[in-house]
């Protein structure tokens, strides 16, 4: 690792002063940011330790919905009781990330900025192969190489990565809105549009973006919006080893059953079947896309759909016919989908 | 106010329960400094990318990787080793003897971390059952596979000395 000079900020504000210069980077956790220094992912001049600044921590809920400060770790989200009552599938996102000992150090707000898990990406300098992320226009490897992990959706063919983030699943699944402090000063974005696919990047005539947060911006938070706690919610996440391992794809949902409907049967009563229908339901994949892939299209469908499996699984996959798979991935779109039906019938008390 | 950087930055920490202060460059790991500036070397480094759990040490109590943490970051915190887990007459941690009773290692190398985890899985009140344990302490590989044995260590020490 280079050496750095290094500083605590005070304030959020004096952080976001010293971004000015371009080679400064912050530090929360720093389980991210030290791999990044490790493998010349990242470099810095100078580092800004927002780590005690106690306007950045915090989770409170008010009438407006949950506040959470962007120094949260993810423990302390994933068995706060604000949390796991009105906000579950973040919950458990955040205890099926990673493991205790790195949750304990992790933040939420350095949390969504991870990037890929593209072991072609994360190698060390200097790369023995091209990677676009790594050297920009130098081509995507894992595209003619090993890709089985990679996107099946949004990828160019310069780079087919995935965002590995399982909390910002979650966070555009409940229309999470991230707090973000500039040199011009405060400002929100949605979490469902904060990642970029690098279709949508090259799209905006800047390829190498992977969101929409600004040079010299900082997150200092995100708010949930209240109301999405009487949904039932789930974050499904199907990996190679039952805990600690990235996802090959996850689902986050949130359902609301009608239970005004005639002969509409609890679910989970006895003969039920799962037979209750969804009254509004809400959906996203991870591990698909370089950002969480909200299925507006089976949202729009949803309601009034039985909470069976055999119901919700062509309302699904109409909603990702327009999957790309890479020739070694197909697979992951009957996983994902399959997912996606799991976290729809968990969330609405089927499973 | 402007913020000064600096190459070299004093630390004032508590460490297995003794007052210091160190002069860091801002680079230094928490699991460098231990092993290489103040010689307990019970901390292990098998990764040093936070994959692998050998290296935890307790920050104010809590479990962390000392390979992802920054001495500049451990400023007014108590740092816990495996060197400071035994008492002062050196009899063994209830977790220690548990690991020795079951025979919870087989190359010991991960065996520090290893202790460190269940230290803090049992205070936690993650060390309920078989299932909640090998969750809870999944970030600490053992190559030895002795995972049986450590589970079974874990849940007979959280027996003795219940968690909060």
């Amino acid at each position: 690792m280079r050496d750095f000079s290094y500083a605590r900020a005070d304030t959020a504000e004096s952080a976001v002063g010293t971004l000015a210069d371009p080679g400064t980077s912050v530090i929360a956790g720093g389980t991210e940011l030290l791999n990044w220094f490790r493998l010349g992912i990242a470099a810095a001049d100078r580092v800004v330790d927002i780590g005690g600044l106690d306007e950045l921590r915090g989770i409170a809920s008010d009438g407006a919905g949950l506040r959470i400060g962007a120094l949260a770790t993810l423990n302390e989200i994933g068995e706060h009781p604000l949390v796991t009552q009105a906000a579950g599938a973040l919950a458990s996102a955040c205890l099926q990330a990673a493991s205790a000992q790195i949750r304990n150090r992790a933040t939420i707000g350095g949390n969504v900025l991870q990037r890929t898990r593209c072991p072609y990406f994360r190698a060390e300098e200097p790369l023995p192969w091209p990677c676009h992320k790594r050297d920009p226009g130098s081509g995507c490897t894992s595209l003619a190489g090993r890709h089985e992990r990679q996107a099946i959706f949004g990828w160019t063919q310069d780079c087919v990565a995935v965002q590995p983030s399982d909390p910002a699943v979650a966070l555009a699944m409940l229309d999470a809105q991230a707090d973000v402090l500039g040199p011009a000063g405060p400002r929100t974005i949605p979490m469902r549009e904060f990642h970029l696919t690098q279709r949508e990047a090259a799209e905006a005539g800047q390829p190498m973006r992977e969101t929409r947060l600004e040079p010299g911006e900082l997150i200092t938070g995100y708010r949930l919006p209240a109301g999405s706690g009487t949904d039932g919610q789930a974050y499904v996440k199907v990996r190679e080893r039952a805990s600690y391992e990235y996802a090959i794809v996850s689902a986050a949902a949130a359902v609301r059953l009608d239970t005004l409907l005639p002969g509409a049967v609890l679910p989970g009563a006895p003969g039920a079947g799962g037979a209750g229908r969804i009254a509004a339901a809400r959906v996203a994949l991870g591990s698909v896309a370089q950002r969480p892939w909200r299925l507006d299209a089976a949202e729009a469908e949803l309601p009034g759909t039985p909470l069976t499996r055999e119901a919700l699984t062509p309302v699904i996959e109409r909603a990702m016919a327009d999957a790309a798979p890479l020739p070694q991935n197909g697979f992951k779109v009957t996983m994902a989908r399959n997912a996606a039906v799991r976290a729809l019938l968990t969330a609405g008390g089927a499973s | 106010m402007t913020i000064e950087f600096t190459r070299r930055v004093a630390v004032t920490l508590r460490l297995n329960g003794r007052d210091l202060t160190t002069v860091v460059s801002p680079r230094t790991t928490l699991l460098d400094w231990l092993r290489e500036d103040i010689g307990l070397t019970g901390a292990k480094k098998g990764c040093n990318e936070g994959a692998c759990g050998t290296c935890t040490v307790l920050v104010d109590g809590r479990r962390m990787n000392g390979c992802l943490t920054l001495v500049v970051q451990c400023e007014g915190r108590s740092v816990t080793t495996v060197e400071g887990l035994a008492g002062a007459g050196g009899e063994l941690h209830p977790v220690q003897q548990a690991f020795a009773e079951f025979d919870a290692f087989q190359c010991g190398y991960c065996t520090p971390g290893q202790l460190l985890s269940a230290v803090a899985c049992i205070a936690e009140g993650h060390a309920a059952d078989d299932a909640s344990v090998r969750e809870w302490m999944s970030g600490n590989i053992c190559r030895c596979s002795a995972y049986p044995q450590i589970t079974a260590a874990v849940l007979a020490a959280a027996r003795e000395e219940p968690g909060r």
